[in-house]
């Protein structure tokens, strides 16, 4: 299985910070409320509760990849 | 390949120029030739992309991605038989550069050959020229080619030319789909281009530069290309230097050069130099007493964490106030993003605000440290690359400007604060910036 990493989509979030209340060894939130990811890849001892927190999100905004998504 | 018009000497993009107004098609022919017929098998077309990857040309619209590479993700997504298409990107968002403009102004079949070899090399069903809604003079100068070009053209797909808001988010390639399909500038998470581009389909999204380099590589070759530029960055790249120079305007460099030689080809500084920002609103800016030691070649300038970018280089003169052009510049940025991401909306006018502050002596001290906060609080974390490109700018000028900031944080603002902008942002900015002249002279080689 390949390794994952957590990413947000940064237009659909809005701030609800479940995730960082389901999960916060990896996702801290910055001052507005938005979450700040690990970058490091997910532990295989917390990815239940990665894919946990993923599932929470009411805005379907959190993501498990594979990899970093590029942007331009 | 045709026998190169033009020997290991600049100008190369911008030979035809001349103050008549757009090169029509018959001296462009005379210059370069026709355009080269649509490759007709898979043979071909291999060829020629291996040729694009052996010159190694790199993407203009800021990112220097390698033009190859992203030929063949267009190639590999989706189905094999599925409609291709060219995005040509000539938004130009960026008030402080118009190098694209002015190429489409003056050599509008350069940049229509670039769209149509791009086209031949995916088997692109269409082709659309994006251009911002202000470029009056380049878009009249495009369709007017678009006619004069038509019988030359039969048998080939169409070249739509579209203009889109007149922003600086307009630029971005996912914004820029968006407006084509009639929507406002607003960029997507993820899915690139290549993947979900026009029509859903994949998608070639290039700056027009770039288009234009391709036209002359597909011609003259890839070794020709390189006769020219650094070992790294091959060939030549436009420029548009702005501010302190004695003849302001669009220049072609050779990769490499000092940028040194190009003020000098400019007239020289016309006033004691500051700092230059290099590479846009999006760039860094750079003490002047590094400036006189870069050359301009993306590969060098990353080095110094700075790029080539969108082109511009602005010189900044000595009674300018560097802190007070980049708050203006701040201020625009944050008034120019999409307003999508959290972070983005959040940041930059916190940004903003924070740095107007500083400079007006409101902070103290700490104004710097918060701002550096700040910046680590935008880098990344944006659906696009508008933040990060803020944050550069901002840490940059933290950096260079360290000296005046101290004062201000004393003592408020200076004397240069009042003084006129050197960079005119919208709307001020006026069009006729576009000089002829500069480009002319950029017909130099600048090595
Ligand atoms: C905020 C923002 C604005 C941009 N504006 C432009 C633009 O005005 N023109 C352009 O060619 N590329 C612009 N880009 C880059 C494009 O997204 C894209 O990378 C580029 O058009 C690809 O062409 P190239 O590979 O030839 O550079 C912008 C990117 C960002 C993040
Ligand atoms: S739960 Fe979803 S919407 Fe809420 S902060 Fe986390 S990612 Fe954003
Ligand atoms: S990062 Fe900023 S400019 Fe880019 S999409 Fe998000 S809000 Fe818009």
């Amino acid at each position: 299985m390949s390794k994952q990493r957590l990413i947000v989509d940064p237009i659909s979030c809005d701030a609800h910070g479940i995730c960082a209340e389901l999960l916060p060894e990896l996702i801290a939130t910055d001052e507005w409320g938005y979450p700040l990811l690990s970058e490091q890849h997910v532990p295989a001892e917390l990815l239940a509760l990665a894919r946990q927190a993923v599932r929470s999100c009411p805005r379907r905004a959190l993501l498990l990849a594979a990899q970093r998504e590029k942007r331009a | 390949m045709r026998a190169p018009a033009t020997a290991a000497t600049l100008p190369r993009l911008l030979a035809g120029i001349s103050d008549e107004g757009p090169c029509a098609l018959e001296a462009h022919q005379r210059l370069h030739g026709p355009l080269p017929p649509p490759l007709r098998s898979k043979r071909e077309r291999t060829a020629l992309l291996d040729e694009v990857e052996r010159a190694r040309l790199c993407g203009r619209g800021g990112a220097y991605f390698p033009l190859a590479q992203k030929l063949r993700a267009v190639l590999a997504a989706g189905h094999v038989r599925a409609p291709r298409y060219v995005v040509a990107n000539g938004a130009e968002g960026d008030p402080s550069s118009a190098k694209d403009r002015t190429l489409m102004r003056l050599l509008p079949h350069l940049v229509l050959d670039g769209v149509a070899i791009a086209g031949d090399l995916i088997g692109a069903r269409g082709a659309v020229l994006a251009i911002g809604a202000d470029a009056h003079d380049a878009q009249s100068a495009l369709e007017r080619a678009l006619q004069e070009r038509a019988r030359a053209d039969e048998g080939r797909p169409r070249t739509e030319l579209v203009t889109v808001p007149n922003r600086y988010i307009s630029g971005q390639e996912t914004a820029l789909l968006r407006c084509l399909e009639g929507g406002a500038p607003l960029p997507r998470f993820a899915s690139p281009p290549h993947q979900r581009g026009l029509r859903g389909q994949p998608t070639l999204v290039s700056n027009v530069e770039t288009l234009a380099h391709l036209a002359l590589i597909a011609r003259y070759g890839a070794d020709w290309f390189a006769q020219l530029g650094s070992g790294h960055e091959p060939g030549s790249v436009l420029v548009t230097l702005w501010g302190a120079a004695c003849n302001p305007g669009v220049y072609e460099v050779e990769q490499g050069a000092p940028l040194g030689a190009l003020i000098d080809a400019a007239g020289g500084a016309a006033a004691p130099l500051r700092a230059v920002l290099c590479g846009g609103l999006a760039g860094g800016w750079v003490d002047s007493s590094e400036a006189a030691m870069i050359t301009l070649d993306n590969r060098a300038l990353s080095k110094r964490g700075l790029g080539l970018g969108a082109g511009t280089l602005l010189l900044l003169p000595e009674h300018a106030c560097g802190l007070a052009e980049t708050a203006r510049m701040l201020r625009f940025l944050a008034a120019e993003a999409a307003g999508q991401c959290g972070p983005c909306r959040h940041g930059l006018p916190a940004i903003a605000d924070c740095f107007e502050e500083t400079l007006r002596g409101h902070r103290g001290a700490r104004g710097s440290k918060r701002l550096l906060e700040l910046a680590a609080l935008i880098d990344r974390r944006g659906a696009c690359s508008h933040p990060d490109g803020s944050a550069r700018l901002l840490r940059s000028a933290l950096r260079v400007f360290a000296r005046e900031l101290e004062w201000h944080a004393r003592n408020g603002l200076c004397p240069g604060c009042e003084a006129e902008p050197i960079l005119q942002l919208r709307p001020a900015r006026a069009p006729r910036a576009l000089a002829i002249s500069g480009a002319r002279e950029g017909a130099r080689s600048l090595r």
